[in-house]
């Protein structure tokens, strides 16, 4: 893969569990409970800057992921992602200095060992139901 | 209510990716095929069930958002990924796909991990 596709490959990683952060943060920091009764509260906390900045991250992600899927195999680009999964609690235990018991850690663990293998089979599977490589 | 939320993302999710899925397969076995933003904006605005799979992911959206503000985010995003569990079953049995081995053991990798999650 080029260097661009390494750097597009970094961002993709990166930018989804950040954008997961800057969102907790800012609605930890949303004074108001969200209820499904009052639809303005929903649009009032996007206005908030850092959840406003984490569905900035999250277009960021949307957009290098195309990028990346343009120039790598889908069967490359989702496994590698599912270490998201194990970002986005290294964060929250940094920077929301949320409570990770060992439990927590291992129960990551296979998600992110179970979500690679289900996302690394959906190219082969592709190519046995017919569809052009 | 952190698990009520869990179950709305996930739902939403899985009925957003399945009927974005199957519209776009049919959309795509249309002559011509779905190529260009303003072909696939037509696409959109003519087919109920895609507008429904916006609406369903704007509502796991707003639940996620919801679910944030209440439970640890160590624990909100790797449960949702109970939608991986949710979309191989629905795979194989609404739209008929075939699930491989390696996709079913992955699949409850992940089911066992947010059993470990609950506790």
């Amino acid at each position: 893969m080029s260097t661009r596709g390494w750097r597009l490959l970094f961002l993709v990683i990166l930018s989804k569990p950040f954008s997961n952060l800057f969102l907790a943060w800012g609605m930890k920091n949303f004074p108001q409970a969200l209820s499904p009764g009052h639809p303005l509260l929903f649009l009032r906390a996007m206005l908030e800057p850092l959840v406003s900045l984490g569905i900035a991250t999250q277009i960021v992600w949307l957009l290098s992921r195309m990028a990346l899927l343009g120039i790598a195999d889908l069967s490359f680009v989702l496994p590698v992602t599912a270490v998201g999964y194990v970002l986005t609690t290294f964060l929250s235990r940094i920077f929301l200095h949320e409570d990770v018991p060992p439990a927590r850690w291992v129960a990551v663990g296979l998600i992110f060992l179970g979500t690679a293998l289900v996302t690394s089979t959906s190219r082969t599977e592709a190519k046995t139901a017919g569809f052009p490589e | 209510m952190k698990w009520l939320l869990l179950s709305v993302v996930v739902v939403t999710t899985v009925i957003g990716d399945l009927l974005q899925s199957s519209e776009m397969k049919s959309a795509a076995n249309r002559p011509g095929g779905v190529r260009g933003v303003l072909p696939l904006l037509r696409v959109i605005a003519a087919r109920k069930y895609l507008i429904l799979a916006i609406v369903s992911m704007a509502v796991s959206f707003f639940a996620f958002l919801a679910l944030i503000q209440i439970a640890p985010l160590s624990f909100a995003v790797p449960a949702s990924a109970a939608t991986f569990v949710l979309e191989t079953v629905l795979a194989g049995l609404v739209l008929k796909e075939r699930i491989g081995r390696r996709r079913a053991a992955g699949a409850l990798l992940v089911l066992g991990g947010i059993v470990l999650l609950a506790h």
